[in-house]
């Protein structure tokens, strides 16, 4: 089974950062809100595996 | 859905001619008029060995089933003619596969519509349109649209077939049960009618008397695990012009904000409309035709024209009895389980309901399996029932978002839909009635690793095309015992039944049964049971195997 990465993974790290703020920078609340929702469905379909998905929803929920 | 009564629908002013039938005349004609029985004048209360409550779809297929198989039955219903308006129409391609055992199945597919395109609307625009391409190499169709008075008519028709026949079944019209008491071993059913009330004794009594289930409320049961309830407005219309058969279906439309909408076409050019309204809604005020014409206008187009043949508001909750089986009284359809409309797992579900308590019942009363087989019933159908609530409750979550996050994504997954496809398998506007596994059930007898999934213990058997006509005809009802690319005996005799044996030469199976029966595997033995669920199966034929399954089958 594919495991979890909670490693450090991402490429650019700061440059993806910023990229996510700028694609929020003019929106409104309610704007953000759909944009957070159709990129989270996006990175899950490129995903794919429904293990992993588990996973990374768990990893999310310890936050809390 | 067995119970015929109306909540108040409102009858189009002006009945239509459509094709060779006037639809108001089948709504008006009595099929099972009231006629004086003999035993209202019995000395004492006549036995029946199994008592139908309810001539609705599911009432009828049971007493077909239990009828073919030459178990006596009588069907009472309070009424004597099919359903006003379209009610239930959806019926897939297992219900018409178990109308094919029932020897009505052509009836119906004949009549019915079958459609493939559907489109999607979101707020004010379409967001994709979609082809089913349903999978090849079966008899009959994913599904055809069919209005419930038509089922039931072919249903009443058949049982008139079987009448003539000599078969033992009686449908009683104007028979309205009043009370219900239940013994050890039979029900002492009372029961009203134009001449009076006189009483019979039901050695089993199977309630069809939908989800209002009067016998349900007489013997004081449950209906808890309420999950939601809503209300629909539903009408029929006839278009005055062509219109395209295809199925739309809006999510937060302008003209029912909030809420769903669906269109979809049935026979003689009816086109039925559902209208989700939410739960608080004054029923009286929405379904005035004043109310209901501008909507619908606003919603098939200003240069639409159509009459509106019938409207009336469906109220459902999605909930379920906690047990369907009561000692001698067993509920199946609406009466044991309510979902919401998405999916058509209403009837659809009902009618595996019959199909699987038909076989058990008779084997029961044949002295042929203990009684404990009746709770397999349960133990199936109320995993089936369960797995249907789940359906529709997904399905509800994502038309009618119950929090502004669940709101959120679902709006975020239809904006999506429109540029990618990989969006639109995440769209839920109702997932279609498939049939329940029964993964775990007591009657489920071997398996083998390696063979398809699909066909594994306690499945459906799926059709595929066989010695040049289907796998379902040939299986038909009865035990049977199938063996591809492996012989197996033409008839068995165990546990004091008969098993007939149909064996298949590897060179002339076709690629679908192979791909649906065998995989990677060079042979299979099938045992198959009478509502065509998969028993057991092994890769050759064993005699002390069957035998062992079989007796697990039949609940020994």
């Amino acid at each position: 089974m594919t495991q979890l990465v909670t490693t450090p993974n991402l490429e650019q790290p700061d440059g993806f950062y910023a990229a996510l703020l700028a694609a929020h920078e003019t929106l409104s609340k309610a704007e953000s809100d759909a944009f957070n929702a159709r990129l989270i469905l996006l990175m899950a379909n490129q995903i794919g595996d429904r293990a992993v998905l588990g996973q990374l929803l768990d990893a999310a929920r310890k936050q809390e | 859905m067995g119970s015929k009564r109306q909540a108040g629908a409102v009858r189009a002013a002006t009945p239509r001619q459509m094709g060779e039938t006037p639809v108001t005349k089948l709504f008006e004609a009595p099929l099972y008029p009231y006629r004086r029985s003999p035993d209202q004048d019995a000395p004492a209360p006549v036995r029946h060995p199994v008592v139908v409550i309810g001539a609705g779809p599911v009432g009828l297929a049971m007493a077909i089933d239990l009828a073919q198989a030459d178990v006596p039955v009588v069907v009472l219903d309070d009424n004597d003619k099919v359903s006003v308006g379209s009610r239930a129409i959806c019926f897939s391609k297992r219900s018409l596969e178990i109308f094919d055992r029932l020897g009505c199945g052509d009836e119906m597919t004949d009549k019915g519509v079958v459609w493939n395109v559907g489109k999607v609307f979101f707020g004010d625009r379409q967001v994709y349109d979609f082809n089913l391409l349903p999978e090849q190499g079966h008899k009959r169709p994913a599904f055809i649209n069919l209005q419930q008075y038509y089922c039931e008519l072919y249903l009443v028709e058949r049982i008139r077939a079987l009448q003539a026949e000599g078969k033992p079944v009686e449908i009683r019209g104007g028979n309205r049960v009043a009370n219900l008491d239940a013994r050890d071993d039979h029900t002492l059913v009372t029961v009203e009618t134009v001449e009076g009330a006189y009483n019979l004794e039901a050695g089993w009594l199977i309630a069809c008397d939908g989800a209002g289930s009067p016998a349900r409320r007489m013997l004081d049961l449950d209906f808890v695990g309420r999950v939601f309830e809503d209300n629909f407005l539903i009408a029929d219309v006839i278009m005055k012009a062509d219109f395209p058969t295809e199925r739309w279906f809006w999510f937060d439309p302008p003209f029912n904000r909030d809420q769903s909408a669906l269109l979809h076409k049935q026979p003689d050019g009816v086109w039925r409309i559902d209208l989700q309204l939410g739960w608080d809604i004054d029923k009286e005020e929405e379904k005035k035709p004043e109310n209901v014409i501008p909507r619908l206008k606003e919603m098939l187009g200003p240069d639409v024209e159509f009459d509106l043949e019938w409207v009336s508001i469906y109220t459902f909750q999605c909930r379920r009895m906690e047990k369907f089986r009561h000692g001698r009284v067993i509920f199946a359809g609406d009466s044991a389980h309510q979902v919401s409309p998405f999916g058509a797992r209403g009837a659809n579900s009902g009618f595996q309901d019959a199909d699987n308590l038909g076989w058990k019942l008779k084997l029961v009363l044949e002295g042929k399996a203990p009684d404990s087989l009746l709770d397999s019933y349960a133990f199936e159908r109320e995993m089936a029932a369960d797995e249907n609530i789940l359906q529709s409750s997904r399905s509800t979550d994502f038309i009618t978002p119950k929090s502004e996050i669940s709101r959120i994504f679902r709006d975020a997954v239809l904006d999506l839909s429109e540029h990618y496809a990989f969006a639109r398998p995440l769209v839920n506007s109702g997932r279609l009635s498939v049939p329940c596994i029964y993964d775990g059930s007591p009657l489920n007898g071997p398996d083998v690793p390696g063979l398809p999934a699909r066909t594994r213990p306690g499945s459906p058997a799926v059709d595929a095309p066989f010695a040049d006509a289907w796998l379902l005809e040939a299986l038909g009802g009865g035990f049977k015992l199938l063996g591809l690319g492996t012989p197996v005996p033409e008839t068995l005799e165990l546990q004091g039944m008969t098993i007939a044996g149909i064996s298949a030469a590897a060179g002339g199976l076709s690629q679908e049964l192979r791909d649906r029966y065998l995989g990677d595997a060079a042979s299979a033995v099938y045992l198959i049971r009478p509502d065509q669920h998969v028993a057991a199966r092994w890769t050759v034929f064993d005699s002390d195997a069957v035998d062992a399954a079989l007796a697990r089958t039949l609940g020994r």
